[in-house]
């Protein structure tokens, strides 16, 4: 597992998210209105919507296609739906923020 | 013999530590102090009453200077030390004394943040830290101008509270969108705001300091929106970072703060730090509890106690302004695993969250009602497990152990005098004998009857239950359906409420009418959004991040996550020079589709994100706005080439649908809004299935609306004729406005109109003038703030962040 900085907490507006590029897919960081920062692959279980443009409230973003609302702390699909995206790990320091990934320079190598 | 212990800083840690240390170890320690501040030991939280003039120094004395004679303590008042020497064990002041240890303890506490912009120097902007910033600011005070406090968070709001309570004229500027954003959640910072602002202090939220202006002296504080406050003086109160300098030039670790260990051992295993200055297990503290806990393992490691150590403990939060009452503990954020109970006394300005783990408490925001913090917080301590008395839990102390209340019970116990509807003054007696003697049947012919409930709706509970009780099971109270699961109103109770209490922003909408959840869901948040933005067009700043994405990106986003983008044709007119430029931008980015909608335009479809702002950049050069095609607002106005060409023709029909379109362009509805004009009755336009249409006739222009051509199918009804052009226009946009002011959210013209009355609907915008020209105005001021081209603004810079990723990570690291 590696770390990756990203950027810093500013960069993302409360209550929204932005996107980082990584070998293995585009991934959706949420930032919540108490500034709680959640990653997850940016892509709906349901049909592949960029969860990253829905609306986040709480700890859920609502996905802009069809409604489908998601757990950013467990990437499960919430309410009657089933399914999941995977979660990818961060850390705060201070304003920083970082995201793990798994073995991607073997991947990518 | 007697060791000696130099300690270096004379706050409130090292007065507590020396304390602990005489009682247990009394007479180990020849003991001196250097103290940097002329003074004797004092109460620094208390400076706030000092300010505000409830009190006054001589009453915030900890330790007045016979403590230190009694004690044998030598305390050099006035004395900076400016080097500490580790290996020859001596500090060194300012005025020359050099002192050798034994022990050192380092207490230098924190500095003031200064925030890094011009003018931070200038005479006039002081910081809050201690006796001296007290007195300064107070000398400032009798001039009884204009101060503003930089930092809206605990510190920054009693400084605000004590100038203003000396009579000067305070702004508050802070960063955040909500007051003291790390202690509290947006809706607890609501009502601090409110409360705050009661008394005559002005808040200005998100404000970013650009720079503090005057010359010689300070004169006002310039905002990176271009505005400047005035003031005489400005008090920086954005935080604070721990005094370590004096420790890393002595060589110690030094991270954030002076680093320790739990027994507040220094990497010097010979000096010790405690209080703001200290690093414990990476974590800095600036509230006073912990600073206690910090003195007294200090105290007993000095003693010679090696066990003791320092644990983490949270510690509440509390605001020590004279009236206003908030508590604050541990952590209340959302989560998946996590509950919350929340509470809100909209009438008593109460709000309580509680948010529970495991069936425990982790955090907890009381506003207004704070008495059971202490309780809430021994739970929490204490891990209890408050699974059996969930359900009361949040109503504090007093409720535990009693009989659960049956609110039926207490409602059918209440006497015929008792008072239900506050607003009206409407008693119990009054409601029942109305129901029963006029045989009422609903909530609204409750409220019209006797007006109990009508106003502001928070007795609307206590009034159905007395229905409950007068009609028993005929009364069926779940008529109204609700917004979404986060409140029990309908779309028109929170309508007719955000006008009549007058809110102004979602947190005080969600406040004042007691949502269930802490920030809404995707069903309420762009309701809320719409409403506000209707009903207070001068005022509400948009929340983009309650508008659903196609509505802040502008674009219309497809299934692949590419967008679609429609420029505005007026009226379905183009030109040469227009397709040209559309060609060109589909070639210039590989546009994969261009197809003809049925509004008379054009769509690009399969744009990429990162593509849309040179998109538009390139539209815009050829003169194209965006066509809003995404919106719940106005989209196409569709007409026929009428008297200009067709031989059938009877008006100007395009001219008419281009001047409808250039009219009302920008302005947002609950639903979207289609229209068309056609120049005869042979209706080319189709102007009979649109929300509102326009059939043109020889004696002038027929208005037609609630048409449907989607999932449901239906012809329009007539409204009227009119015999003008600008007569069509005025009635268009009154019709416009009452169905904007109105409507419920995603509901369009047609259910809209079905659910008020064709009949109703034609007295306001037709026949009452006097009606129909109010419309008509308080839509052409809404405009003067929607009417600005989205596509445009984000070509400027708008919202950036939006169309870039924010990061690429991953590729260089393989490289390597």
């Amino acid at each position: 597992m590696t770390w990756f900085a990203i950027g810093s907490m500013k960069d993302i507006p409360r209550r929204g998210a932005r996107c980082v590029q990584t070998p293995q897919g585009r991934i959706a960081v949420f930032r919540t209105a108490d500034d709680q920062i959640f990653a997850i692959e940016d892509q709906c279980p349901h049909k592949g919507g960029p969860l990253s443009q829905g609306l986040v409230h709480g700890a859920a973003v609502t996905c802009p296609l069809h409604n489908w609302v998601i757990s950013l702390e467990t990437g499960k699909a919430l309410g009657a739906d089933e399914g999941a995206v995977r979660t990818i790990p961060v850390n705060v320091e201070g304003e920083r923020l970082f995201i793990a990934l798994d073995a991607i320079a073997d991947k990518a190598a | 013999m007697t060791e000696k212990l130099v300690i270096i800083g004379n706050g409130m840690a090292p007065g507590r530590m020396l304390e602990h240390l005489f009682e247990q170890a009394p007479g180990r320690y020849a003991v001196t102090i250097f103290n940097a501040e002329p003074r004797v030991n004092y109460d620094r939280i208390m400076l706030s009453p000092v300010l505000s003039g409830e009190k006054s120094y001589e009453e915030i004395v900890i330790h007045g200077d016979r403590w230190y004679v009694d004690n044998a303590v030598t305390l050099y008042k006035g004395h900076r030390i400016i080097a500490i020497d580790p290996v020859a064990k001596t500090v060194t002041s300012d005025h020359g004394v050099t002192e050798g240890y034994d022990r050192l303890v380092i207490a230098t506490g924190s500095v003031p943040f200064i925030i890094p912009v011009p003018g931070n120097n200038l005479p006039g902007v002081l910081t809050y830290r201690d006796l001296d910033d007290v007195h300064a600011m107070l000398l400032a005070a009798q001039s009884r101008a204009k101060a503003v406090v930089i930092g809206g968070g605990l510190l920054g709001l009693e400084a605000a509270a004590g100038l203003n309570a000396r009579g000067m004229d305070v702004t508050v500027l802070h960063v955040m969108p909500t007051l003291m954003e790390r202690q509290l959640d947006p809706a607890a910072g609501y009502l601090l705001q409110k409360a705050v602002e009661e008394r005559g202090i002005k808040v200005i939220t998100k404000a970013n300091t650009q720079a503090i202006i005057g010359d010689p002296r300070v004169e006002g504080v310039a905002l990176a929106d271009g505005s400047v406050v005035p003031a005489s003086l400005v008090v920086m109160a954005v935080g604070i970072r721990p005094n370590a300098a004096l420790a890393r030039d002595a060589g110690l670790a030094v991270n954030r703060g002076i680093v320790v260990d739990d027994a507040m051992r220094t990497s010097d295993p010979d000096i010790l730090a405690i209080g703001e200055c200290a690093e414990v297990g990476g974590q800095v503290y600036g509230l006073v509890a912990p600073l206690y806990e910090m003195a007294r393992v200090a105290a007993s490691r000095l003693a010679g106690d090696d066990t003791a150590a320092f644990v983490h403990a949270d510690t509440p939060t509390k605001l020590k302004v004279t009236g206003i009452d908030l508590f604050s503990l541990g952590d209340f954020a959302d989560g998946d695993d996590r509950q919350e109970i929340v509470l809100r006394d909209a009438s008593a300005g109460v709000y309580k969250r509680l948010v529970l783990k495991d069936n425990r408490i982790i955090g907890t925001v009381l506003y207004g009602e704070t008495a059971d913090g202490a309780w809430f917080n021994d739970l929490k301590k204490k891990q209890t497990d408050i699974s059996e008395m969930r359900d009361t839990l949040i109503f504090g102390q007093a409720y535990q152990g009693g009989a659960p209340l049956d609110p039926m019970a207490a409602v059918a116990a209440l006497p015929d005098d008792a008072e239900i509807c506050g607003c009206n003054g409407v008693c119990k007696g009054k409601i029942t004998g109305a129901i029963a003697g006029k045989g009422l049947t609903s909530l609204d012919d409750v409220r019209a009857h006797t007006k109990a409930s009508a106003s502001c709706g928070s007795c609307t509970g206590l009034v159905e239950q007395l229905m409950v009780l007068t009609l028993g099971d005929s009364y069926n109270p779940a008529a109204v359906q609700p917004m979404c699961s986060c409140t029990s109103l309908g779309h028109d109770d929170v309508r007719r409420l955000i006008k009549a209490k007058g809110l102004k922003t979602i947190p005080a909408v969600m406040q004042e009418l007691e949502w269930k959840t802490s920030c809404g869901c995707a069903k309420c948040r762009p309701a809320l959004n719409y409403y506000l933005v209707c009903d207070w067009p001068d005022e509400y700043a948009d929340d983009y991040q309650s508008r659903f994405v196609n509505e802040r990106v502008h674009a219309n986003i497809q299934k692949d996550g590419t967008y679609s983008v429609v420029p505005r044709m007026w009226g379905g007119m183009t030109s040469a020079r227009e397709l040209r430029a559309i060609a060109d931008v589909v070639d210039k980015f590989a546009i994969p589709a261009v197809k003809v909608t049925g509004g008379q335009r054009i769509d690009m479809l399969g744009i990429r994100k990162e593509d849309l702002p040179a998109v538009w950049a390139d539209l815009g050069a050829a003169g194209f706005v965006s066509g809003h095609a995404y919106a719940k607002g106005l989209r196409t106005v569709k007409t026929c080439v009428g008297s200009d060409w067709c031989r059938f023709g009877t008006q100007d029909s395009t001219g008419l649908g281009i001047r409808i379109e250039k009219f009302m362009w920008g302005s947002w509805t609950p639903a979207k809004v289609k229209m068309a004009v056609s120049g005869c009755p042979r209706n080319c336009a189709e102007a009979t299935c649109k929300d509102v249409g326009v059939i043109c006739v020889d004696s002038g222009f027929e208005i037609h609306f609630a048409g449907a051509a989607g999932l449901d199918i239906k012809g329009t009804e007539v409204l009227g004729l009119v015999r003008t052009e600008d007569e069509a226009l005025e009635v268009i946009v009154a019709l416009t406005q009452m169905y904007r002011e109105q409507a419920r959210y995603h509901e369009r013209i047609y259910k809209w109109a079905k659910r008020v009355g064709i009949a109703e609907i034609k007295r306001q915008t037709l026949d009452d003038r006097e009606r129909r020209r109010g419309y008509f105005d308080r839509f052409v001021f809404s405009q003067r703030f929607a009417q600005v081209d989205p596509w445009s603004e984000r070509v400027s810079g708008k919202d950036k962040h939006e169309f870039k990723p924010m990061a690429t990570v991953g590729y260089a690291a393989a490289a390597e």
